[in-house]
């Protein structure tokens, strides 16, 4: 470490916001901004920016997103499972980004927590399997009821077998509760997202320590292809956009992926000879696997295939003229496989009988609880989240169409607590038989917000505020975003390896030379070109499509669990992620060399 | 394939009875991943090709039938004869043309013309009385085809020096069916060197491979007068783990001649590392194959070969189990025994008071 080196980042309280951003606090909830009256209590606090679930600045309703979250993040360490060192993750909104602070147990306090922690956390793992269906069952219920909600302008009269049934209530009630079970719904499987995921990641990491211990300085990757699952649903849209591809190369129907949108190259399949079983098969495959983002399920503009079919369909037609070609599309399970089985044998074979047996059992356990970690994402980001925004976009449109503002996302502008009162002005000039006032209030109202919005999204988010401590130990905020005491210390401008180079972890396997591809955002995702390396500020597991076509990955955020980190696993490409900065040094067309085994990126040419 | 000559590094099966037990060991190492100096052996249908000429073996026997083997000087005599027969017996070209067609593939792999060693290679070497072994000769730092060549003859020869006759004859092993293979052998221009353990010394830790490395030839490493730079290995996954570069203030190197200098490192080799990324993965492979191919934790001695391209300039030195460890219980310590959610909570609380 350079002794030049600052020891503190800035303080929130001395950022100045950009320009035409004034006033930016007001968007978002008062407990979830720095208040100047206690500046004292938070600038005691050590912030980093969660950028990897959040790179973008949010707009006031997505803010339910990190709420939801974080809560019942918290809930689950701090009230359910009572974990012993650890409560939840205390959040704030700063300039539209997003900041988490681990909020520790005193350690006099941790001693009284542990009998009520082996007590529930016990029942969990011993009864993991049931549990868990109990949980899919419910999780799937939430979402179809999500689906079955829709939201339609109310009629001209009261329908007639309302009035001749007695029912005695008009569609408002249906509208309001409609949006009240709407929020409810999404906010339960939020609730669900934690039930297993904590317990799955202390499982883990049980693992993870012994192996520290017995094979002390064992790379973390070891460690993650050890449990590595190749099977998980969050895999299932990719491979199953890899069987259609090879279904149609079989049906002879390669030539009509040519069209330059997903009707032309559906409307040519549909009227070929064989065409009406692809054309099965591609509807088959929508539900539930369309219900799939290029984003990451927190941000109410985030394209889900199945709203966009022109995604899909385009990448089903890359991978057939891969596949016309002959080649492999899927992944190599039985290598992945065999590489987890020959990774695990010669670890086991260096223990005694002893530890052996402790070894083989942690193993066990992490291998049973760990698909959870994987799998949830598609239940609750993707299928949950790409439902439940579909029906946000709906209302919206709704009000559009009834003159509140000029389009669907427009409501993306209102937090989800001022949209009520809207539904209420809505259904009041209906039934009072005037006009709302909302149309004279919120289109100006939202062209406000949208420019401070805008503002904010022309500065990137400082990576973090105030002292942070001298060791960085807790697990959670390690293994999951990579912020390790050497990630701050390069944060704050200690050298790391001095000759050009970016330092990250090692996430996935691996050295591989190849030109550089910035992508700052998915709309950016077809400019990769087969064998470049992708560079980004983070990625999302539904890139999937991408890295058939990419070398290797180099993110800025992210730890050995993020989900960059798990799909380049499984893909067997190399990836290192949490480098802090290589979006920003790295350009588009660099020759870079990535080293996923040691967790480095070199620029070899400019 | 090639009837009098047989590369190290070829994917046939190397037999005993062609090759000689030198040779058929070095094949051996090759083929398990751990290169030796690059080489071939000169089989033993060369050996058969010359000095099996009717005409010549005609000669031997009334040679050996006249000698008295009491008599020292009559002895050492006929024994000169026979060896100088067998120096100028003519060689057949198809024999010549392989042998020159292999060295000069070796000279073109080493990029010019290097010095090597010459071995005889004994087919009878595994016989229980091994002793006569050690009669064969070894010639070292042998440069240019003519004295390769002359070489080559002279191991041939040697099965009739004055020992090797009055062994054979007190030991009633017939002349009939002798032969001998050879071994061409590049010798070894040390770049770096060093040792490797496939365990870490430290805690007995059997998932680490550990290497100390500097520049030149690798007896300053072994004797201590130069700290190495050192690099520990995870042996499963063939990743550094750790490395620390040291100061190499001298080396020792071979002159090409068979002597070795000593000089002092330049200031900017003396801080780098002694081994590229490629060469410590290199190194850590050879050793764990070794360990593989030995079923025991190996001490291994290794050199870069500069005359040699990348990838293929590792050698395998020497390697002897591991004697230290092996005998006792890894030191490594388990916080969580067990698994569970004990084991678990145990972990937990112990992770939070650990620093990273």
């Amino acid at each position: 470490m350079s002794p030049k080196a600052a020891k503190s980042f800035p303080s929130p309280y001395s950022m100045k916001a950009p320009k035409g951003a004034e006033g930016w606090q007001d968007l978002y909830p008062y407990y979830l901004t720095f208040r100047d009256n206690l500046r004292k209590q938070e600038e005691a606090k050590f912030w980093f920016c969660d950028s990897q679930h959040w790179p973008n600045v949010f707009k006031p309703f997505e803010v339910i997103g990190v709420e939801f979250a974080s809560r019942c993040l918290g809930a689950y360490n701090t009230r359910h499972y009572i974990i012993p060192p650890a409560n939840g993750i205390d959040f704030r909104i700063h300039m539209g980004y997003n900041y988490f602070s681990p909020v520790g147990v005193a350690p006099e306090l941790i001693p009284d927590r542990v009998p009520h922690f082996l007590e529930r956390a016990g029942h969990y793992f011993a009864n993991w399997g049931d549990l868990l269906e109990n949980w899919r069952k419910d999780v799937l219920k939430n979402i179809e009821e999500i689906d079955s909600i829709n939201f339609t302008k109310l009629p001209d009269m009261v329908p007639l077998e309302d009035i001749t049934g007695g029912k005695g209530m008009d569609p408002s009630v249906q509208l309001f509760d409609d949006f009240d079970r709407l929020i409810s719904l999404c906010y339960k499987n939020w609730e669900r997202h934690f039930e297993f995921l904590n317990l799955g990641y202390v499982a883990y990491l049980d693992l993870f320590m012994f192996c520290k211990e017995a094979f002390p300085g064992i790379p973390d990757l070891a460690i993650a292809k050890m449990v590595m699952g190749v099977d998980s649903v969050l895999f299932r849209p990719d491979d199953e956009l890899k069987t259609l591809a090879d279904l149609a190369v079989k049906l002879g129907l390669t030539a009509h992926f040519t069209g330059d949108d997903s009707k032309t190259v559906l409307a040519a399949v549909a009227a070929a000879s064989n065409g009406a079983e692809w054309i099965a098969a591609f509807e088959k495959a929508q539900d539930p696997w369309f219900n799939y983002t290029v984003g990451n399920g927190f941000y109410g503009t985030d394209v889900y295939w199945r709203d966009n079919l022109d995604l899909p369909v385009g990448y089903i037609s890359d991978y057939v003229v891969r596949a016309a070609k002959g080649e492999r599309l899927h992944r190599p399970k039985d290598e992945l496989i065999g590489e987890r089985d020959r990774i695990t044998e010669e670890y086991a074979s260096a223990l005694d009988d002893e530890a052996r047996e402790t070894f083989m059992g942690k193993l066990g356990l992490a291998r049973v609880v760990y698909p959870y970690v994987e799998d949830h994402n598609f239940y609750i980001e993707h299928w949950t989240m790409g439902v439940f925004w579909r029906k946000v976009r709906q209302l919206g449109q709704l009000l559009a169409d009834e003159g509140f503002w000029g389009k669907a996302t427009d409501i993306l502008y209102l937090n989800r607590d001022e949209v009520r009162p809207v539904l209420f002005d809505y259904a009041n000039a209906w039934a009072v038989g005037t006009e709302p006032i909302g149309p004279t209030y919120w289109p100006n109202e939202i062209a406000r917000r949208a420019k401070i919005i805008s503002a904010l999204e022309t500065q990137r988010p400082a990576p973090a505020f105030n002292e942070p401590p001298a060791e960085i130990n807790e697990p959670f905020t390690v293994m999951l975003w990579g912020i390790t005491t050497a990630q701050v210390q390069q944060w704050l401008g200690a050298d790391d390896s001095g000759k050009g180079g970016l330092k990250g972890m090692a996430a996935s396997g691996g050295v591989v030379e190849g030109k550089a591809r910035v992508i700052m955002s998915p709309d950016q995702l077809g400019e990769l070109v087969q064998g470049e390396i992708l560079v980004a500020p983070v990625t999302a597991p539904s890139w999937g499509p991408v890295f058939g076509k990419i070398s290797a990955t180099v993110t800025d955020i992210g730890g050995m669990m993020s989900h960059a980190a798990i799909v380049c696993r499984e893909y067997g490409l190399p990836a290192v992620t949490g480098t802090g900065k290589a979006s920003t040094t790295i350009k588009t067309g660099m020759m870079l060399r990535v080293d996923g085994t040691n967790g480095t990126v070199e620029i070899l040419s400019k | 394939m090639a009837l009098y000559t047989f590369p190290f590094d070829s994917t046939e099966t190397p037999e005993h009875d062609r090759l000689g037990g030198k040779c058929t060991s070095l094949a051996i190492m090759t083929s398990a991943g751990m290169p030796v100096p690059p080489g071939f052996a000169v089989t033993t249908d060369a050996y058969n090709a010359v000095v099996n000429d009717p005409k010549l073996q005609e000669h031997i026997h009334t040679i050996l039938s006249r000698i008295d083997l009491e008599n020292v000087a009559d002895l050492d005599h006929g024994a000169a004869e026979i060896r100088e027969l067998i120096l100028t017996q003519p060689v057949p070209d198809e024999v010549y043309n392989e042998v020159h067609g292999a060295y000069k593939t070796l000279m073109e792999l080493c990029g010019g013309e290097v010095p090597v060693a010459v071995r005889s290679s004994a087919t009878a070497e595994d016989l229980p009385d091994a002793s006569f072994a050690g009669q064969q000769d070894t010639y070292l730092w042998i440069t240019g085809e003519t004295y390769v060549l002359q070489k080559i003859r002279e191991c041939w020869a040697s099965l009739y020096t004055a020992r090797a006759i009055t062994y054979r004859a007190a030991n009633n092993i017939p002349d009939e069916g002798l032969s001998i293979a050879v071994a061409v052998q590049k010798m070894v221009n040390s770049r770096s060197s060093g040792v490797a353990m496939t365990i870490d010394p430290s805690n007995g830790d059997r998932t680490k491979i550990v290497i100390d490395s500097s520049w030149g030839l690798g007896e300053m490493v072994v004797s201590g007068e130069v700290t190495p730079d050192n690099f520990m290995i995870d042996k499963v996954m063939l990743s550094v783990v750790n490395r620390i570069i040291s100061d190499k203030h001298e080396e020792l190197v071979p002159t090409g001649h068979g002597s070795i200098a000593r000089r002092e490192v330049d200031a900017e080799r003396r801080n780098s590392s002694s081994l590229s990324e490629e060469e410590i993965l290199s190194v850590a492979k050879l050793a764990k194959a070794a360990e593989k191919h030995y079923g025991s934790v190996q001490d291994i001695e290794w050199a870069i070969d500069d005359d040699l391209p990348a990838g293929q300039n590792v050698l395998l030195l020497q390697s002897r189990p591991e004697t230290v460890w092996s005998q006792k219980k890894s030191e490594t310590k388990v916080v969580s025994a067990g698994s569970g959610i004990e084991a678990i909570t145990k972990s937990m609380l112990a992770s939070m008071n650990q620093n990273k």
